[in-house]
């Protein structure tokens, strides 16, 4: 491998971030066409990366490690496995979609930059091989989103902001703590050297029982904040109702998955018996914010506040998924992270359009907006359908690998959270009804209908969302291996056996790909 | 009795050339500039900068000597001259660097232009030095005394300012206290082991100087000790003149005292600790673990109730105080053992990077303060991210810096303390030093909020325009420009502070 496409992938938004921050301010036009030049770019990269992707290969690819801080062990290390390759790709697809297709009204300039360097942190985070590294990139991302809420946001903008910044530190302090920790206890138990290494901590380290899990909830506490799960979840309405439509789709697309990830990643990979055992707590957990997740947005009067809620329930399907330890649910875990990415970035969307128009958010002010706006409508029905998860369209696809898999190893929490699935239908289609249906009022009646630009934007939306839903096969067969390989990782340390599963869940798999 | 002629100690001249360079420039200071008529503009600064860059390259050859011939003590014991204390050395030169730099345009707009405040720069940086160079008891006295005595009459040197003769009378009656408090505590020790000097007082106790040893009075001394040197660093509960002091000088002095006051006291309270009463340790390093919680908590969450940013910097100051003290901590586990550990060194670090750090803040304080020095409310801050973005810009990264973000020098400060305590196995203290700093971190972001976020008031037009001289402005890039490489690139740094403890340990017998 000689050209280094991932270090790329951080650095390119990172010089543009600056490049834009340096342009003159009376050259707006320059300063957007910088910026898009920048995101379609790197967007291109993570097409070209899918594309030469070596796609039974359960290693990490595209591997740059050089070092970085070498009195602390600390590498630049880098690389994507298909765990991470479809959420480096949706952030790819993500961000000049945002840039092209949300309108800041004011300081383009800053709004540019922030989202820029937003990309670089977020590409980092998924990329990192290294705890520390990749605690550098989680840190950051901080700071941008914490600006971009604060300055671009609504009215109780500084709050939410403040709000999300201080909750997201909270976990970080024992994240960090709990990271250090893992590097020196390693160097004595296994490594023999001090290194922050994922690699070389996950394979050579053996850590006592009870030492493992500390350290596992340590760490796990930063993502739980992040996801986030039941209780520690109360920023997040907050913060997506009160950020930017470009915001909130960056949050909900690619940065609520920075936890789910995480938690694959750093902690049932480093520690798989703390996570094995700790399995009880988060499969409730999640359920509780499945069920709690659809409830509260069902009684929400604010449009993205329900969208908002919406997310708490999708990711606790994500969290169920991960810690139900079989490879179908964790599978369908990884893939609905994208699908929810898609769909509910999608819905903040089209109601930050809703918002643009009408300059309202509450539900009761909205009325028969389907007489007026059509396509429009049509266009939120779709993403609304992926969102509940019907068969044809993404969401059915991840839901169904996650109930199906956790079925077999956490069958009670299995059922409680298929009840999740109805209830989503309730809200969703119960605020569908509220704001589309209907005869329009007086207020609604000039709701102009979606625009070129508009669709445009939206479209890549709706065709992955369809494309993934009739055929996930190709992005099944990237993530499979990883996954076995995670798996097996687990089984390695722990001892624990996957339960057998009879081989037609698999094709039942591929059948729903072929309609 | 026949009187003998008194021979002194021969006297390694060169070996001292950091101190004598600092001592030359601020008598030249006061007596050239007291016989000639007032000298051009800036060129006290320039003279009092130039002194400490030379300070700063003396500090780096006699480093290299140091690498070479190993550590040695030098005036008859009474100092070491070790990599320790150059590295405190630069550290306190680049103090002196950068705050001539941000008085100059300070002195100016208030109209006090002189030589005075230089050379008080000067001596308090021998002051400091001398601490962290003693090898002496009555040695550190003379230097803290030295030190404190020049921050009394810089926090009162406004002179046209109430409050700024308000703190320095305070710091003054309260430091006299404190140096009170310290010297006997030296009395007490010298009473129980029968020495002040630091490799003395271990010899005492191993047993290769015999003495009678009263644990006791040496315990009283060590509490007595720390109490003064906890008051010279601000540690909670001996903290209470530093919001008052901080606030009422002069706000480029406030970044001078907050700097170069910090590293003096904490490199003497880590030579005392580590090099002098090692064999106490289980004694002393309790009471340090809890003087740092209680410094991280209450500074933290003090810090944020204040409206004037030069007091939220205080308490600030005071929280950054408590993360050092869990360096300290860290390097009390391996006090006089022949591995020093990461405690030493991290503690260290974090003083330079702070002290850059809180230069920088401070520099962009004086300036938005504007004449008077009275616009230090919060409110003076509100929207200057659209009047004066790029200086808004540059006081962003430093806060972020101190709140602890990575790729700043903050965050290699912070993880380097945070390491050595966990090196040491004191988990609880680093997760309450992470936690604080989450607290603090609502501070820093409220001065962000009002910079960047809270809409403009009527009147703020009004306000007289903020205004960046050339030195200040040097200053802040400076500052800034350290904050971010060291943050992305911080591998040779970390490097040089780990060296600085090893040759430290060398000098021990």
């Amino acid at each position: 491998m000689s050209f280094p496409i991932l270090t790329a992938l951080v650095l390119v938004p990172a010089a543009g971030a600056l490049a834009v921050a340096l342009l003159s301010q009376r050259r707006p036009e320059w300063i957007k066409l910088v910026a898009i030049l920048v995101s379609v770019f790197t967007g291109a990269m993570t097409i070209w990366l899918l594309s030469t992707f070596e796609t039974a290969d359960s290693g990490f690819q595209f591997v740059s490690k050089h070092a970085w801080i070498k009195p602390w062990g600390i590498s630049w290390h880098l690389g994507v496995d298909g765990i991470s390759l479809f959420l480096v790709v949706l952030t790819g697809v993500l961000f000049p979609l945002v840039i092209l297709g949300t309108d800041p009204h004011h300081d383009h300039k800053r709004y540019l930059a922030w989202l820029l360097l937003l990309e670089a942190g977020m590409m980092g985070s998924f990329l990192s091989l290294d705890l520390f590294l990749f605690f550098v990139f989680f840190e950051i991302v901080l700071v941008p989103m914490y600006f971009l809420i604060g300055g671009w946001g609504y009215e109780g903008r500084v709050y939410a902001a403040t709000k999300f910044f201080l909750y997201t530190m909270v976990g970080s302090a024992f994240m960090l703590v709990g990271i250090v920790t893992t590097a020196f206890l390693a160097k004595s138990n296994g490594v023999g050297h001090l290194t922050f290494d994922l690699v070389e901590l996950a394979e050579k380290a053996e850590f006592a029982t009870t030492t493992g899990r500390w350290l596992f909830f340590a760490i796990a506490i930063a993502f739980a904040i992040k996801v986030p799960m039941f209780p520690l979840h109360t920023w997040l309405p907050d913060a997506h109702t009160q950020a930017p439509t470009g915001g909130s789709v960056i949050l909900a697309g690619v940065m609520l998955k920075l936890g789910t990830y995480g938690l694959l990643r750093f902690g049932v990979f480093l520690f798989p018996e703390a996570a094995r055992w700790s399995r009880p707590l988060f499969l409730t957990l999640a359920v509780i914010g499945i069920i709690y997740g659809a409830i509260a947005a069902t009684m929400q009067k604010d449009l993205k506040r329900l969208v908002a809620y919406s997310s708490v329930a999708h990711l606790g399907f994500i969290v169920l998924g991960t810690f139900a330890f079989t490879s179908q649910a964790i599978t369908g875990a990884t893939m609905q992270m994208i699908n929810h990415g898609l769909s509910t970035g999608a819905l903040f969307l089209l109601v930050g359009m809703i918002y643009e128009r009408r300059h309202t958010r509450q539900i009761a002010e909205l009325k028969g907006l389907q007489k007026v706006a059509p396509i429009f409508a049509a266009a939120f029905m779709v993403v609304m359908l992926s969102s509940i998860g019907v068969p044809g369209l993404n969401g059915f696809v991840g839901e169904y690998l996650i109930l199906i898999g956790s079925f077999l190893t956490a069958r009670w929490w299995t059922v409680v959270a298929a009840t999740g699935v109805i209830l989503a239908a309730l809200y969703l289609l119960w605020a569908y009804q509220r704001v589309f249906h209907g005869e329009p009022d007086e207020a609604n009646r000039s709701f102009p209908e979606l625009r070129a630009k508009e669709a445009a934007v939206l479209l890549p939306f709706i065709g992955l969302i369809v494309f993934t839903g009739v055929y996930p096969k190709p992005m099944l067969d990237r993530i499979e291996p990883s996954v076995k390989a995670l798996i097996t990782h687990v089984s390695d340390k722990t001892g624990y056996e996957e339960p057998n599963v009879p081989e037609p869940i698999e094709v039942e798999a591929h059948e729903e790909a072929q309609p | 009795m026949i009187a003998e002629t008194l021979t002194g100690p021969p006297i390694s001249w060169f070996d001292l050339s950091p101190l004598l360079i600092l001592l030359g420039a601020a008598l030249v200071l006061l007596v050239a500039a007291s016989l000639t008529p007032r000298w051009p503009r800036g060129l006290y600064a320039a003279f009092s900068a130039t002194a400490a860059g030379a300070t700063m390259v003396m500090g780096f050859v006699l480093w290299d000597d140091v690498t070479d011939q190993g550590a040695r003590t030098l005036v008859g014991d009474a100092i070491t001259l070790d990599a320790f204390s150059m590295f405190a050395t630069i550290a306190i030169a680049v103090t002196v660097l950068l705050a001539s730099l941000v008085t100059d345009d300070y002195l100016r707009r208030e109209q006090m232009d002189g030589p005075e405040v230089y050379a008080l720069y000067l001596t308090a940086a021998i002051g400091g030095i001398t601490m962290a160079m003693a090898n002496d008891l009555i040695v550190l006295f003379l230097g803290l005394e030295v030190l404190s005595i020049s921050f009394y009459v810089l926090a009162a040197s406004h002179r046209r300012r109430i409050e700024s003769q308000e703190a320095g009378i305070k710091y003054f009656v309260l430091g006299g206290f404190s140096s009170a408090f310290f010297l006997y505590g030296i009395a007490l020790i010298y009473g129980g082991t029968g020495h002040t000097r630091y490799d003395e007082i271990v010899g005492a106790v191993n047993g290769i100087v015999p003495t009678e040893r009263k644990d006791a009075l040496v315990l009283a001394g060590v509490a007595l000790l720390l109490v003064g040197l906890a008051f010279k660093v601000s540690a909670v509960p001996f903290h209470f003149w530093t919001p008052d002091v901080y606030q009422g000088a002069p706000t480029p002095v406030t970044a001078f005292m907050a700097s170069a006051g910090k590293i003096g006291a904490f490199a003497a309270m880590l030579r005392v600790l580590t090099q002098a009463l090692p064999n106490w340790r289980d004694d002393w390093r309790p009471v340090v673990w809890v003087i740092a919680v209680a410094t991280l908590v209450i500074g933290s969450i003090l810090a944020v109730v204040q409206t004037n940013v030069k007091r939220m910097l205080a308490y600030s100051s005071i929280s950054h105080a408590g993360f050092i003290l869990v360096g300290v901590e860290a390097a009390g586990h391996a006090a006089g053992e022949a591995d020093p550990g990461r405690g030493v060194s991290a503690s260290l670090l974090y003083l330079l990077l702070y002290a850059v750090l809180v230069l920088g803040t401070f520099a962009i304080v004086t300036v938005v303060g504007r004449t008077g020095d009275s616009q230090t409310d919060l409110a003076a801050f509100r929207g200057l991210g659209r009047t004066r973005p790029a200086l808004a810009l540059a006081m962003t990264v430093l806060l972020l810096a101190q709140a602890g973000v990575p790729l700043t020098s903050g965050f290699v400060a912070k993880f380097g303390v945070i390491e050595a305590a966990v090196d040491e196995r004191s988990y609880a203290i680093a997760i309450i030093a992470m936690l604080a700093s989450v607290i603090a971190a609502f501070l820093y972001l409220r001065i962000m909020i009002s910079m960047w976020i809270t809409d403009a008031e009527a009147g703020d037009d009004a306000r007289e325009a903020v205004r960046v001289s050339l030195s200040s402005g040097i200053a802040i890039v400076l500052a800034v420009g350290f904050t971010l490489l060291v943050g992305v690139a911080p591998g040779w740094i970390v490097s040089a502070a780990e060296n600085a403890t090893t040759i430290a340990r060398s000098a021990l017998p």
